[in-house]
């Protein structure tokens, strides 16, 4: 280990030997263009597959072209970028790639967010494609409610496979059959459906084509708009606001709230409702529930329940710990049966002329919102769910100018929230809400500072001690599934003790959702997502989810206590053993 | 001498045991007992002869007598002649074409006269399923001696001074390879046997490991001393039934021997090794792809380096050495590197097996010495073009070769040589072709190979190559372009740029190799829409020459469309709007009235 | 089996087995001596197997490693069956006749194993250098 002598186009570096051609080319600000790699530094998601052969280039002395990505660098290494053979080699590969993808750019659904449209543009493909030969054409998957599967599209950069397999740890897609017929699919290429998919999402997260999407119900959501008999309210998630923006070119990290609040009540929503007030409900049933389980000996640790990609990973994967989550529906999941209980009574609306749309981050939350028993008599808690994405879509359809748009406010009741719910939005967020209200009620005292620090951050897992009386409970924060099962082992095999565990599917929570903005490989853009949450909640005036004024007020007027018979009833679930494959 | 006055080998390769060798030696063994010579003869089950066009070979020994094609029922003539009334059964004896004489030493036949064996030394000579026989002639010898009196660095001197380079295909020097993981500091270390041999016609390996499996696991031990590594994997393709089974034979008797695992001949060294299978997939030869199939994963190689000496199995140090090049090591030992590196050329020493095969007399295994030309394998060891045709073509290397013509036939062979003139050593494969083979439709063959066995992992080669057979494809059926050429060069020259493996880098070369030699054919069948072969069937008719055609109805009656009408005893026509072109009428007709254009 | 504990008794062991392969090299090696023993039906009908049998019992127990036995057809002897050809490397050829089991053993100890020719059995050249 040390520094090396290298030259790239005749500049002279000395770097760390432990570099990569191309992150030594960037030293020098060189760009060699990509596409099959990926790497999210701080998450520890690296595809370094070297499958595209697209960022190749010519190394002195070597007899072929190296592929930049995947070459480690050497003392007295030559290197040269952009001579016409390495062009040709990069240009072949896109060509060839090109020669097996459908050219319906103009009606895709990656238009203008697609890498190889991206690469094929910048390398001035133009005109007629100099290759043509058969197309590998599969059957479409729309089995599920969440991932739409459309292999036309895929170019093996197998980043999907590196998510779902290293960094999720799922082992739901991986390659099958070789050559030419080679495609990315479940095993005996099940349909989705059918696997033990959890649909974080985290593949069409890193897709770079439209090979991986969303199954998109930005059709139906206008359809209900539309239809003058329906009541349609929507809610959105915390971390839908800190990420809105980029579809707008705005600037990663802008907190775009009462943009989107506006915006929503353009696109004709009849009520404009705030999933951070359910978040904060979720927070009263889960402090009430962890403060429950430690005084009555219950079972520990409480593992967080609000991330449905999650769920359905220990539903697949730990069948026999069943009895460890919180019985706590999602936060969307009780907004949705408060607002067709509570709302439909308090205002004279039939439930079922409501319907609720749900603007996620998250491709599970389309799932999750399909599981039969996340429903209140005969009507599904959630009607539809859509992602950030899809709402962009939407508000573009719409012809709104997104950023010249007024500030607005939710509506209210249901429309008020704390800095609590707003943490959701990243990793760390659930439990460090649900602290500050647990703290209060099992000490009886004010909590001052109400930042956990230490439970903040982008380490995999992370451990923190509090002291509540005299007692230390031992706190824990996992995100990523691969951490998660690494978590759920060790708290099996014995070998970990905590009192508490909050748990996100996608690398960083929520803000990093398979719904979010594409990120196109730039982890950077994930963390001032996570900066731009911490600022919100840093900026509200209350910040404790027991002290939300309009959750009081539900419970005075409708739950009764929080953990009561009622609450019990609406806003807890069960969950169910699925096999492992 | 021995307990039996005679021994009488039988080839129990795969090939001759096809052709019903084991029914040859049951046959034997009864007529000996009828003739109460159970106690003075003895009949053993060998590998492989080499000699594999003329099979079932039986070998008489001590009188050192070569029988050919022998049938089970020639058993009673051989028992009854030659091992009771000592006459030679001539009929069965090989008739040397050159001669026109029959010969019945093996020494005397051309086949084995310019032969080499040192890595096919015990193949033919001893019984693969007993460890003892293998003692009998040196077996464990050099593994003892390099135990009791070497260091692991003088071994690796001794292999790196031999010249021994990888006989897989790559032709990476031996020593180098186990310095490489000698150096690197790991507790774990692992050699790896690739016996996962895919070319198409290449044998060499399977011969090997079914007629002297020994030999390969000594020398997998003596790897292991020398690298420092204490564990061994076979990884060897699961259609290989009868190697896997003498392997298997091998292992458990070398255990119970003490030759494989705790304190070997009381040095204090272990070694032991283990079998895993492949499923077949041809690049599963690549060593890191071999290497994932063994962790369990898909079989894919991944970019090099990290070498496997570096990071290899489990990320461990590992050694990935070819079958061939194993059995090389014992002799080397032995004999020393001055010895092995007399034999060969400046930079490839020692010899190498190929599998000679396609219109050639004699197909088979040969061991030569490195630098032999290709004209001496083809027409001396050969025996020459079958049907006395035409030489048109060479290609070595299996699919990652090229093809050579009658001015490359002079040219010494190895691994410099042949990858100068646009092919390369490969796994030792070796087709001969004539006149009658197209070579537009020979790259073809090959691309069609490498299209069905790329992994599909990089872009230039699951697409690539596919557009590369696309494009041969068209150029077979007469649809091709002169821009067609000039995009298969283009994209062939590319593809070895930047396939990430092996097997994408030299799957081109049949293609770049038969352009550049010969091209002219290329442009026949581009421009004249002409096959001079007669192989493309779009680009031919047959046509019946009325004066030649006796009116037979043979070729009538053999067409499958019904397209050929004619009065009995008149000429015959063809409706070439309703012909296929499959040829039947050709192969019945007994007049050469019917002929391809 | 009992594992070989070392080299040495590796190589003991490999000494003791090369007996029951050396007639395989016998076969292939130029300088042995060759006796060819005749086997037609008139030598067989004569006694030559058990004279063959004979002398390489004798060889075996004398040790002897450089001879090959082989058989051949009628040497035209017909009237001095068995009859034994030797042939020592780069020798003429010696024939001998009427050689029982006794006489079989008296040429392995005299003329392969001392090089004296037992005289009186020797009914000339053979054939074939006539």
């Amino acid at each position: 280990m040390g520094n090396v002598n290298i030259v790239i186009n005749d500049i002279k570096l000395n770097v760390p030997d432990t570099m990569t051609i191309l992150e030594a080319a960037k030293e020098a600000n060189i760009k060699i263009p990509t596409l099959c790699h990926l790497n999210l530094h701080d998450l520890k998601a690296v595809n370094k597959v070297a499958s595209c052969r697209v960022c190749m280039v010519e190394v002195e002395g070597r007899r072929n072209l190296a592929p930049a990505c995947a070459t480690q660098i050497y003392e007295g290494m030559v290197i040269h970028t952009n001579t016409p053979r390495s062009v040709r080699g990069r240009r072949t590969s896109v060509e060839l790639l090109l020669s097996d993808h459908p050219a319906d750019c103009l009606v895709c659904e990656k238009n203008r967010q697609c890498d190889l449209q991206k690469i094929a543009a910048d390398l001035g493909i133009r005109g007629e494609l100099k290759y043509k030969g058969e197309m590998s054409t599969y059957e479409k998957d729309s089995s599920s409610h969440s991932i739409y599967r459309n292999l036309d599209k895929c170019i093996l950069c197998r980043r999907c496979e590196t998510m779902c397999n290293e960094v999720q740890t799922c082992g739901i897609l991986s390659a099958m059959d070789r050559g030419f017929e080679t495609v990315v699919s479940p095993a005996f290429g099940l349909p989705m459906v059918d696997t033990a998919c959890t649909f974080c999402g985290q593949c069409v997260a890193v897709c770079p084509t439209a090979a991986l999407t969303e199954i998109n119900k930005v059709g139906e959501v206008w359809k209900a708009i539309n239809d003058k008999e329906k009541y349609v309210v929507v809610q959105t998630a915390p971390a839908v606001r800190v990420a809105l923006g980029e579809e707008f070119d705005m600037e990663p990290g802008t907190i775009v709230t009462g943009k989107m609040a506006a915006a929503l009540r353009k696109l004709g929503f009849d009520k404009v409702f705030d999933t951070d007030f359910a978040a904060d409900l979720t927070i009263m049933e889960e402090a009430s529930e962890f403060a429950h389980r430690l005084q009555h000996n219950g079972t520990l640790p409480i593992l967080t329940s609000c991330c449905p990609g999650w769920v359905k990973f220990f539903e697949h994967q730990f069948p026999d710990l069943l009895d460890i989550p919180s019985s706590c529906m999602s936060p969307h999941e009780m907004f949705g049966v408060i607002v067709k209980t509570y709302y439909a009574e308090k205002f004279n609306i039939k439930p079922e002329d409501i319907v609720v749309v749900s603007v996620m981050p998250c491709l599970a939350k389309k799932y999750e919102a399909a599981r039969p028993e996340l429903s209140h008599d005969e009507l599904q808690n959630v009607d539809y769910v859509i992602t950030t994405r899809e709402l962009a879509a939407m508000i573009k359809e719409a012809g709104i100018d997104f950023e010249k748009l007024q500030d607005d406010d939710f509506d209210h009741p249901l429309g008020e929230s704390t800095g609590a719910s707003v943490i959701f939005g990243t990793t760390g967020g659930v439990i460090e809400a649900a602290l500050r209200t647990a703290y209060e009620w099992l000490t009886g005292t004010t909590l001052e500072n109400v930042d956990f620090v230490q439970l903040r951050g982008f380490e995999g897992i992370r451990e923190a001690t509090v002291k509540v009386n005299d007692m230390d409970v031992k706190i824990a924060v996992a995100h990523g599934l691969g951490n998660a099962r690494k978590l759920l082992e060790a708290i099996r095999d014995g070998k970990a003790q905590y009192h508490a565990i909050e748990i996100m599917a996608c690398p960083g929570g929520c803000i990093g959702g398979g719904g979010q903005p594409y990120h196109h490989g730039n982890v950077e853009i994930l963390k001032k997502r996570v900066a731009a949450i911490y600022s919100e909640d840093k900026g509200k005036k209350i910040r404790k989810s027991h002290e939300n004024p309009e959750i009081i007020k539900l419970y005075e007027e409708f739950l009764g206590k929080p953990y009561g018979e009622k609450a019990h009833h609406l806003l807890h679930t069960h969950y169910i053993a699925r096999k492992k494959i | 001498m021995s307990k039996y006055r005679m021994h009488l080998l039988v080839c129990g390769g795969t090939g001759c045991k096809a052709s019903d060798s084991d029914g040859i030696i049951s046959n034997l063994e009864k007529h000996i007992k009828e003739h109460g010579l159970e106690n003075e003869v003895q009949v053993v089950t060998t590998g492989c002869f080499g000699f594999c066009e003329k099979g079932p070979i039986v070998k008489v020994h001590p009188d050192n007598v070569f029988y050919i094609e022998v049938k089970p029922e020639d058993a009673e003539e051989i028992v009854k002649e030659h091992l009771v009334k000592g006459r030679v059964v001539n009929r069965l004896l090989y008739v040397e074409p050159t001669l026109q004489e029959r010969v019945g030493q093996h020494k005397d036949m051309a086949f084995y006269k310019k032969q080499i064996r040192i890595a096919l030394r015990n193949c033919g000579f001893i019984s693969p399923e007993d460890i003892n026989e293998y003692i009998s002639v040196e077996g464990y010898q050099a593994l003892g001696k390099v135990l009791t009196e070497m260091s692991p660095e003088e071994v690796i001197e001794l292999v790196k001074k031999s010249g021994l380079r990888g006989r897989g295909g790559g032709g990476f020097p031996t020593g180098i390879k186990w310095e490489a993981a000698r150096k690197t500091a790991s507790e774990d270390k692992y050699i790896i046997c690739n016996a996962d041999e895919g070319d198409p016609g290449a044998f060499m390996d399977r011969s090997i490991l079914e007629g002297d499996p020994h030999s390969v696991l000594e020398a997998m031990a003596i790897a292991g001393y020398a690298t420092g590594a204490k564990e061994g994997f076979i990884y060897i393709r699961a259609e290989y039934p009868l190697a896997i089974h003498r392997l298997q034979i091998a292992i458990t008797q070398a255990r119970e021997f003490g030759l494989l695992g705790k304190d070997i001949l009381g040095t204090g060294f272990d070694f032991d090794l283990d079998i895993r299978y492949g499923a077949g997939a041809f690049v599963c030869g690549e060593e890191t792809a071999l290497i994932h199939s063994i962790e369990g994963d898909r079989g894919e190689p991944t970019n090099k380096p990290p070498f496997p000496a570096q990071s290899g199995l489990w990320k461990k140090p590992t050694s990935v050495n070819n079958v061939e090049t194993f059995a090389n090591i014992p002799p080397i030992i032995l004999k020393g590197a001055e010895w092995f590196s007399a034999i060969g050329t400046e930079k490839s020493k020692g010899t190498k097996v190929f599998a000679l095969a396609g219109k050639v007399n004699n197909v088979g295994l040969v061991e030569v010495p490195m630098g032999i030309t290709l004209r001496e394998i083809i027409f001396d060891i050969g025996g020459g073009i079958k049907d006395d045709r035409k030489f048109k073509s060479v290609q070595t290397g299996g699919p990652s070769g090229g093809c050579l013509t009658e001015e490359n036939l002079d040219t010494p062979i190895d691994y410099e040589t042949l990858a100068s003139i646009g092919s390369m050593m490969g796994s030792g494969g070796m087709i001969v072709m004539d006149e009658d083979d197209c070579m537009v439709n020979v790259a073809k063959f090959y691309l069609e190979f490498t299209v069905d066995e790329s992994c599909g992992k990089c872009t230039p080669c699951r697409v690539g190559n596919k557009r590369l057979h696309e494009i041969l494809t068209r150029i077979t059926e007469g649809k091709g372009t002169m821009k067609d050429l000039e995009v298969l060069k283009e994209l062939g020259e590319a593809i070895k740029d930047t396939a990430l493996c092996g097997l994408g880098q030299t799957s081109p070369n049949p293609v770049l190799s038969t352009m550049k030699y010969f091209w002219d054919e290329y442009v026949e069948h581009v421009k004249d829409k002409k096959c001079r072969a007669g192989v493309c069937t779009s680009l031919l008719s047959y046509y019946i020459i009325a004066e030649k055609c006796i009116g037979c109805t043979a070729c009538a009656r053999v067409c499958p469309v019904k397209c050929i009408k004619g009065e009995v005893k008149k000429p015959h026509e063809i409706d070439q709007s309703k012909c296929i072109k499959c040829g039947a009428c050709y192969t019945a007709c007994k007049f050469k009235a019917i002929e391809k254009r | 089996m009992c594992p070989i504990k070392s080299l040495d008794e590796l190589k003991a062991l490999r000494d003791k087995l090369k007996t029951d392969i050396d007639v395989r090299e016998a076969g292939e090696a130029e300088g042995n001596i060759k006796v060819i023993v005749g086997m037609a039906t008139c030598g067989i009908a004569a006694g030559a197997r058990e004279t063959m049998l004979a002398m390489l019992e004798e060889i075996n127990k004398l040790g002897i490693k450089n001879v090959t036995i082989v058989q051949s057809g009628c040497m035209g002897s017909c009237y001095a069956e068995p009859t034994v050809e030797l042939r020592f490397p780069g020798q003429e050829p010696i024939l001998y006749g009427n050689v029982n089991s006794e006489k079989g053993r008296e040429i392995v100890t005299k003329h392969i194993k001392d090089g004296e020719l037992v005289q009186n059995l020797i009914i000339g050249r053979p054939f074939e250098t006539v």
